[in-house]
């Protein structure tokens, strides 16, 4: 069985995985993470250049943008009016009008402000961008970013950076029935299980950044990545059996040596 | 030689001086930046690159100029 692809916004995309950029020891490993992943969408942070020291390079000269999609964020911004200023900054220096819009509500949590978020995604939209928000996994809050307009939705698993994996299964699995737009789990996965499980509940795609960059090895962790993605979508499709209290047995009863099927006289 | 007007502008958020109002172009290059690699706020409106030569920065302009870096 063939993998189908992802459609956002009508661009499609083979792999479901959309990965980071940020906190990698060097550029050299995240090169070779984003090789190993698989992924085409990766995410970068607009911030101010440093006007004082001219010397640190620019890390578009580690990313092949004829190969990778960029999606600019706006981690960081505590309010709609920052976001809305980061994100046009950040389609000036990018080569698309996609974001990757987040604005956070909580600096120890990372918990987004949702009401803040559906404010720039309605003023955003009507610029033209195409908006990926970073949202809670609140299924009433998901329908309200869907319905100003953005193209994908993006809850949490857990909080970023956590690593918990996701936390609230049955959230996931109600905005997956809910949503007419693309579903990615965005934060929160710190392994390859918790990516596929994701991808189980039918997810259509999984975001992150700590998971690999911060892994011992961030190579073989996107390697893991990508392919816990791919099985999870597989098992997705595929259909899994019912869950069952007890035993099933998989071996027929018929034919056992030493049991007898005709009662005994 | 021409009579030069100092100013001063906010330039991410901090003090900088100028000997004379320059185009952001002109800016960009002085500051031995890119200017393909960068984006440019002038007073709270985003620049379109082809504005860079036609922009020019006076006396307590604020201009941000921001590019990409590591995120998630």
């Amino acid at each position: 069985m063939s993998l189908d692809s992802l459609v956002i916004a009508g661009k499609t995309f083979s792999s479901r995985l959309i990965v980071g950029t940020g906190k990698y020891s060097s550029h050299a490993v995240m090169v070779k993470a984003h090789e190993a992943s698989g992924a085409e969408m990766i995410t970068v942070a607009v911030r101010r250049v440093n006007i004082s020291d001219r010397t640190k390079e620019s890390m578009l000269d580690y990313i092949d943008t004829s190969k990778y999609f960029l999606l600019p964020n706006t981690a960081g911004c505590y309010s709609a009016e920052d976001a809305i200023r980061t994100a046009r900054l950040g389609r000036e220096a990018g080569l698309s009008n996609w974001v990757k819009l987040e604005v956070i509500g909580d600096e120890r949590t990372l918990f987004p402000d949702n009401e803040e978020l559906l404010k720039a995604t309605r003023v955003l939209v009507k610029e033209g961008f195409v908006v990926l928000p970073y949202t809670s996994d609140d299924q009433v809050v998901c329908r309200k970013l869907e319905d100003a307009g953005a193209a994908a939705v993006m809850p949490l698993g857990a909080p970023i950076g956590s690593g918990l994996g996701i936390q609230n299964v049955n959230n996931i699995r109600i905005i997956r029935e809910f949503s007419r737009v693309p579903l990615i789990v965005d934060a929160g996965v710190g392994t390859a299980s918790d990516a596929a499980l994701a991808m189980e509940l039918g997810a259509d795609g999984v975001l992150m950044n700590t998971a690999i960059a911060g892994a011992q090895d961030p190579v073989a962790m996107a390697e893991a990545m990508k392919l816990a993605v791919k099985a999870g979508r597989l098992a997705y499709l595929a259909g899994r059996i019912p869950r069952k209290l007890y035993a099933s047995a998989s071996s027929p009863i018929e034919g056992l040596v030493g049991r007898s099927l005709t009662p005994s006289p | 030689m021409p009579h030069l007007t100092p100013l001063n502008i906010i330039l991410n958020g901090d003090s900088f001086d100028l000997d004379e109002p320059v185009t952001i172009a002109s800016l960009l290059a002085k500051l031995d930046i890119d200017a393909r690699r960068v984006a440019v706020e002038h007073n709270m409106v985003v620049l379109k690159r082809a504005s860079f030569d036609s922009t020019t920065v006076r006396e307590g302009d604020r201009v941000e100029i921001v590019n990409f870096v590591g995120g998630g």
